[in-house]
């Protein structure tokens, strides 16, 4: 057990250098310069050559990755040369808003996926199974950004119910949080909740044919009840990993939304960022997504050996 | 300017606010426009400015939010372009024109609560002359030789040389007046002597401008201003639609406009701007460095045709880069008709039949639009453009302004009065010889008011035989509000958004 976890904790910090490293090269291997945005169209050679001097950019790369990553371990992402800004209370402030979004989007995908799934593949042979399956199929294909402007369109535009667009903390103004967080969560949600509900599905699918539920129901319980007691926590191990994936790709899929209504949280902010060749602020918000992600996998593995204690022994 | 709608204001109102009202209850469309509280405002715009200082960054968003607004110069521009008193109360000309002298406002304060004085206009002209402003529109200030303080609301600034251009600069941001105390934190906080100063700025949505109490001059209309942020015009005018703004301002989808103008609640107003689409051909690149080819270039285009179908019939046609509420605007539509034939033979002439070119387009809606209608009339005269698309900012500026590595490109040139410097600067990325244009328009600059019309004209008169650029279009400022929204600065003459005396009917 100890063992397991000092691998993921090592797994952990190698995958963040590596990340580090590869962030900070990607952004300087693409065309555009801090200088040249900011200077737009009113740069001269001169100003240019000044103005990357006072951004930094003019440094070594190998200073300006030392720079850098020197202050990852405090969570000091330095200062952006494009707001004059300091850039971790900047991220602290977005990624709340993200994670808001994101938490409630994976909750609502596990509200609709657990129950239609284990619907499904309990009545896989029957219409209303067959019918939740084939929508399930339609979710998957949709874009998480389509069904966010064809809420947008039906919702807030045609009925007028509501707002298109927008975002009002939850700690300002709750009704109108609920009301400007319904749309957002709902395109995340609804994608999210088809991939899951297909996954609850083979997996309560192959459960079932499993002996250990053959003998429960020969003991005498009924499907549901066999299901319950014995499936479902087996049924979970697929499920959770899914999830966890699910959760990454859940977080890349805010960065969208986000655009679409108008969402003041990391995605935004990482657009914003790019299109400014803010370097810095990218290479923080990066590095702030892939935390989570790690974060993640390591909490993932965690509660694998909760939920299979086989899983504890085998380490 | 002209008004699509809702010309007979007042009993427009009342209709309308009846209007909006059993609209919104019967659901077909949601305005939240009845209950519209009238000591504020909210204004739709895309692209956030990045921070708060002009005299380092570029871009036309933060001129936008804070000139006039929060930032005040000696003169400003009306609606029509003309040069009107602000914190000069007037000012005299010597008769050599080297020499102005203008009484200041009394009473004018920053919104830090220092005095605005003569010493500040010295500290401000002087330090766009300075290493502190980090832009080439410093340059404009080159022609100061001097700023003396003569009392404390009396300034006397002597000129090098007579120039007319450089009073019309004051009105624009490099004659914004800065206490000496308020420019630390220039990125972050904007301190200037206007009505408003900036309550809030939620970075990622909007800027709060709150109408200040202290204001030297008149109040606004609204008590607070808002300006909201979207990524794209879509957004905007679904959160106009939803009734989370009042006003949508400078939208670039045209497109999107029928169903509002067909509304009643809504009004669209069709502005002028500054900003002209050209579409730029590398003059010192083959095949664009000989002047058939962009002869040709000129003829082959059908620009009434590329407003129409690029811009929905928005747009006026210019046929050089200037305004028409600039003083020396002539119309000069007809030295290129649309003339394919021509074009052919130009194309012939030069040798060049069925020219491959490359077309860099900047991830702009204009420029998106405006690249497929050109491509396919280039094609008509045997010029086989092939779009290549090129992230703006960053990517275009790279290559297309910085490196010149472009045979064409487009691009909407949103500074005022910026003629000169496009093409009387040889290392611009259009590359045209200013040779020709140079004296002229130096000695332009420093004749008399009848002479710089005259030398300016004859300045645009060259540049245009050369072919120097296709100015498509002039670009229309257009906004859409709530029908109650009254005094919509909808010329966009300078890079100001003017709200102060925007409000309600």
């Amino acid at each position: 057990m100890a063992i397991r976890l000092l691998v993921n904790v090592i797994r952990f910090i190698v995958t963040y250098v590596v990340a580090t490293v590869l962030v900070f090269l990607v952004m300087r291997a693409i065309p555009g310069d801090p200088a040249q945005v900011a200077l737009g169209v009113n740069a001269t050679p001169e100003l240019l050559e000044a103005t990357r001097r006072e951004f930094g950019t003019d440094r070594p790369l190998i200073v300006q990755y030392f720079d850098w990553v020197a202050g990852l371990p405090i969570g000091d992402f330095g200062t952006s040369y494009v707001t004059r800004q300091d850039i971790s209370p900047l991220v602290a402030d977005r990624v709340q808003v993200s994670l808001i979004l994101v938490v409630l989007a994976m909750i609502v995908a596990l509200l609709i996926a657990i129950p239609f799934g284990t619907f499904a593949a309990v009545r896989h042979r029957n219409p209303s199974g067959i019918l939740i399956s084939g929508l399930s199929q339609v979710g998957v294909a949709l874009p998480n950004f389509l069904a966010g402007i064809l809420l947008v369109v039906v919702f807030a535009v045609g009925l007028g119910w509501l707002p298109a667009n927008g975002w009002t903390p939850p700690g300002e103004d709750p009704g109108d949080f609920i009301r400007r967080v319904i749309l957002p969560v709902v395109a995340l949600a609804s994608v999210q909740g088809a991939i899951l509900t297909r996954y609850v599905r083979s997996a309560v699918l192959e459960v079932m044919s499993e002996d250990y539920l053959r003998t429960a129901r020969a003991k005498g319980l009924g499907r549901m009840e066999a299901l319950a007691r014995h499936g479902l926590r087996n049924a979970a191990i697929p499920v959770l990993t899914v999830t966890s994936v699910q959760l990454a790709a859940l977080i890349i899929g805010a960065v969208v939304i986000e655009r679409v209504f108008v969402i003041p949280g990391l995605g935004s902010m990482l657009l914003d960022a790019v299109g400014n060749r803010d370097l810095l602020t990218v290479q923080s918000v990066v590095m702030v997504l892939v935390s989570i992600t790690l974060i993640i996998n390591l909490v993932v593995d965690v509660l694998y050996t909760v939920l299979d204690p086989r899983i504890r022994k085998k380490a | 300017m002209r008004r699509l709608k809702s010309t007979v204001r007042a009993a427009v109102l009342f209709t309308a606010g009846t209007f909006a009202l059993s609209a919104c209850s019967a659901g077909s469309t949601s305005t939240e426009t009845a209950e519209a509280d009238t000591s504020s405002i909210t204004v739709a715009l895309t692209g956030e400015p990045t921070n708060l200082d002009f005299t380092t960054t570029a871009g036309a968003a933060i001129p936008q939010a804070l000139m006039t607004n929060v930032y005040e110069g000696l003169v400003k521009l009306d609606q029509e372009g003309e040069i009107e008193p602000l914190l000069a109360e007037s000012w005299e000309v010597s008769d050599d024109r080297t020499t102005y002298t203008f009484a200041l406002q009394e009473g004018a304060t920053f919104s830090n609560g220092e005095a605005f004085t003569a010493e500040d206009v010295k500290f401000s002209i002087e330090r766009v002359q300075s290493d502190a402003w980090a832009s080439s529109l410093k340059a404009k200030m080159n022609v100061v030789d001097s700023v003396n303080v003569l009392s404390d609301t009396e300034v006397e600034v002597v000129l090098t040389q007579p120039s007319n251009a450089w009073l019309f600069d004051m009105a624009t941001l490099v004659g914004a007046m800065f206490d000496p105390s308020g420019v630390d934190d220039l990125a972050n906080t904007a301190i200037g002597t206007g009505p408003f100063s900036i309550e809030a700025w939620n970075r990622g949505e909007s800027i709060d401008l709150a109408a200040r109490e202290d204001y030297w001059g008149e109040a606004p209309q609204v008590e607070t201003a808002t300006l909201r942020y979207f990524a794209d015009a879509i957004a905007t005018t679904n959160a106009l639609r939803s009734g989370d703004v009042d006003v949508v301002y400078n939208t670039q989808a045209p497109e999107l406009l029928s169903s509002f103008e067909s509304d009643d609640a809504f009004q669209v107003l069709d502005g002028t701007s500054n900003g002209e689409i050209v579409l730029s051909m590398n003059n010192e690149m083959a095949p664009f460095d000989d002047v058939r080819v962009r002869k040709a270039v000129m003829h082959a285009i059908d620009r009434q045709a590329v407003i129409d179908t690029a811009w929905s019939g928005y747009g006026t046609m210019v046929g050089a880069a200037v305004p028409p509420t600039d003083p020396y605007y002539e119309d000069l539509n007809d030295v290129y008709p649309y003339d394919p034939d021509a074009a052919r033979a130009l194309l012939a002439e030069a040798g060049m039949e069925n020219l491959d070119i490359t077309f860099t387009v900047p991830t702009r809606p204009y420029a998106t639009a405006v690249s497929e209608i050109v491509v396919s009339q280039l094609a008509e005269v045997g010029i086989n453009a092939t779009i290549e698309s090129a992230e703006f900012p960053a990517v275009w500026l790279d290559t297309v302004f910085t490196q010149q590595n472009y045979q064409m490109s487009v691009v909407l040139a949103v500074e005022s009065r910026d003629f000169l410097a496009m093409f009387n600067n040889p290392d611009y990325y259009l590359g045209y010889d200013n040779s020709k244009i140079q004296g002229l328009a130096a000695e332009a600059d420093a004749a008399d008011e009848a002479g710089y019309i005259e030398g300016m004209q004859e300045t645009v008169r060259t540049v245009t035989d050369d072919a120097a650029a296709n100015v498509l279009f002039l670009f229309p400022n257009i906004v859409v509000a709530k029908a109650g929204v009254d005094n919509i600065p909808a010329n966009s003459v300078t890079e100001a958004l003017d709200l102060t005396s925007i409000g309600w009917k």
